[in-house]
């Protein structure tokens, strides 16, 4: 078996990466999505086009921008070598950073769609209620969008398992660092070892069909409440 | 009594408000208007839903707004019941009662003798999308009151409902009024309910407040008849259930008589509210006999008032009320009807409702 099996190192890493991404992207992307939901301040078309960005933009621009931003000589690499006594460029930190805002969109559009799907109605019911602005979002808002937020952390993990061009920018491929499954399918492409690359393809294959599956499934049967 | 002092601005496009008013709070206090007058808008000011509005909002000294000072609606002491319920979907008709109970800050109900009130047991258990329109608004009228608000502030509760469910829920709103001290704010613009329903009228117009009074002088005021609607003209006055007879009808006095109508299901003794709409009074110079209507008033003919129309309002004194007849300009000129005449005045229709100058049952035509 373990000679079928492929080194698992790089799937054990990536799902990590995809964990630590999803969680770091839910507690910054909720705040912002909600942000976006209800302003009405005029900067808002800018921030959600910056929120896009990583959609449109071609992996290779985006990791090349984050290598300068990461390298030790800027100041962001800087501060970060400072306090860590490590550099961000070719590091799992600097990946989960990438891949946070490499995913960044994924988390913040199904969380702002939920969030102005729910409306003002509720929250104003519940400020007359007593309830705070922090109250309003526990007690009320994040009930009636769960389903925006399970949208949003299964889109985020399985985008960020899907990221290939950031990575090889910014990470390189060391082993047990930042030889994710995408890195390893193309370095075993690269050196022929074709029967590794289909193990890991089937793998990344099957695993991404689950994902949209489950969406689609627990959409179907948890129709969005109408408030 | 309460006082709310008012003094706010908002305009929004072409729309624009603007009230500096002092508006006495005791038992209901309709803000009547037709859609678009402003009077959703001055009741979502007044919660702190608004935040572009300027100015300052008062109740009994406790400042809520003023200038830059705004105070957050979940820091003022209302209870607000939506047009369109606004129940929490994630959570159970309890769950419902439960938020605004563990939220409120002042001493208040319990939820025990709330849901007894207002009749929700049966519901507890049941999700807001189970439940009907009527129902809805009841856990709504519930919900707020749990909150323990110092004003209850109502945007037009009954306006989504048919006519059976109102009748449902306007005896929840008569007790709220009768046997709890929280004043109401009541948005509305049928003048059928707020003549069942209100102790003070304010008008709004336009964005201004262009009248208010109390609600059996406004609806004894011939001159604000065209506000109010001339169909819905007629005056509301106070009466005394005096005696139920056998053969199925009561009496009750009026300061200017008495009237005898279908069995009124209100203990002898009590004050009930009724409403005499000015289209269903005849007027007569002489005492009519040979005649089947029960219900004679001798009254004094106070003022008349042409409308634009072929229509005239006679206002008339029946004891310390007044009344109001609607009559063609042709009759009033035929009689010679004349201010300081004497006339008696024939009521084919009264609708009675529970309460001093405050509400009515289903209307209860009399045509004996």
């Amino acid at each position: 078996m373990t000679e079928f099996l492929p080194d698992t190192g790089p799937l054990i890493l990536t799902i990590q990466l995809a964990a630590i991404t999803t969680a770091i992207l839910i507690v910054i992307a909720t705040p912002l999505a909600w942000w976006l939901a209800f302003t009405q301040a005029r900067v808002k078309p800018a921030i959600e086009a910056i929120t896009a960005l990583p959609l449109v933009l071609p992996p290779t621009v985006l990791g090349f921008y984050m290598l300068i931003a990461f390298s030790p000589k800027s100041t962001l690499g800087g501060i970060w070598l400072q306090a860590t006594g490590t550099t961000l460029t070719f590091s799992f930190a600097g990946l989960v950073v990438a891949s946070v805002i490499y995913s960044l969109p994924f988390a913040v559009q199904p969380l702002q769609s939920a969030f102005e799907a729910l409306g003002r109605s509720p929250l104003e019911a519940a400020a007359t209620l007593r309830a705070g602005p922090f109250d309003r979002f526990f007690a009320v808002g994040m009930p009636l969008a769960k389903r925006g937020f399970l949208t949003a952390a299964v889109l985020s993990f399985a985008h960020t398992i899907g990221e290939f061009g950031v990575v090889l920018m910014v990470g390189g491929n060391i082993p047990g660092q930042t030889r994710v499954v995408s890195i390893a399918i193309y370095e075993h492409v690269e050196t022929i070892n074709h029967a590794d690359a289909h193990v890991l393809s089937a793998i990344l294959l099957a695993f991404s069909f689950a994902v949209l599956l489950l969406i689609y499934v627990v959409n179907r049967r948890f129709p969005e409440p109408a408030v | 009594m309460s006082v709310l002092e008012a003094s706010v601005k908002l305009s929004r496009g072409a729309f624009s408000l603007a009230i500096d008013e002092r508006i006495p709070l005791a038992g209901i206090t309709a803000l009547f208007g037709r859609s678009g007058s402003g009077k959703t808008t001055l009741l979502r000011i007044i919660a702190g839903l608004e935040p572009g509005a300027g100015g300052r909002i008062a109740m009994n000294g406790a400042t809520w707004q003023d200038g830059p000072r705004f105070v957050p609606p979940h820091k003022r002491a209302i209870g607000y019941v939506f047009q369109d319920a606004r129940l929490f979907q994630h959570l159970s008709v309890a769950g419902n009662l439960d938020f605004a109970a563990r939220r409120a800050t002042d001493p208040g109900p319990s939820v025990e003798s709330v849901v007894a009130a207002f009749d929700l047991k049966p519901l507890l258990a049941r999700r807001p999308q189970a439940l009907s329109g009527g129902e809805k608004q009841r856990v709504a009228l519930a919900r707020a009151l749990l909150s323990a608000p110092r004003l209850m502030l109502m945007d037009e509760p009954l306006s989504s409902l048919d006519e059976a469910r109102k009748g449902e829920i306007l005896p929840y709103l008569e007790k709220m009024r009768d046997e709890s001290d929280i004043p109401i704010l009541y948005v509305s613009h049928s003048a059928a309910e707020v003549a069942r329903l209100a102790n003070h009228v304010v008008m709004l117009e336009a964005g201004r407040i262009v009248r208010q009074a109390a609600a059996g002088a406004l609806f004894a005021d011939a001159d604000a008849a065209p506000l109010l609607g001339m169909r819905e003209a007629g005056a509301v006055l106070e009466a005394r259930v005096t005696a139920h007879y056998a053969d199925g009808l009561s009496e009750l006095s009026v300061s200017g008589g008495t009237l005898t109508l279908p069995f009124i299901d209100r203990p002898t003794g009590s004050t009930v509210r009724v409403r005499i709409p000015a289209q269903d009074i005849l007027l007569a110079l002489k005492r009519p006999e040979a005649i089947s209507a029960l219900n004679i008033l001798e009254t004094k003919i106070i003022a008349i008032r042409e409308d634009d129309g072929a229509g005239a309002l006679v206002t008339l004194e029946c004891g310390r009320d007044r009344l109001l007849a609607r009559v063609t300009r042709r009759s009033a000129q035929a009689l010679g009807l004349e201010p300081g005449g004497a006339c008696f005045a024939i009521v084919k229709t009264v609708a009675v409702a529970q309460g001093n100058l405050g509400a009515e049952t289903p209307a209860q035509p009399e045509s004996a």
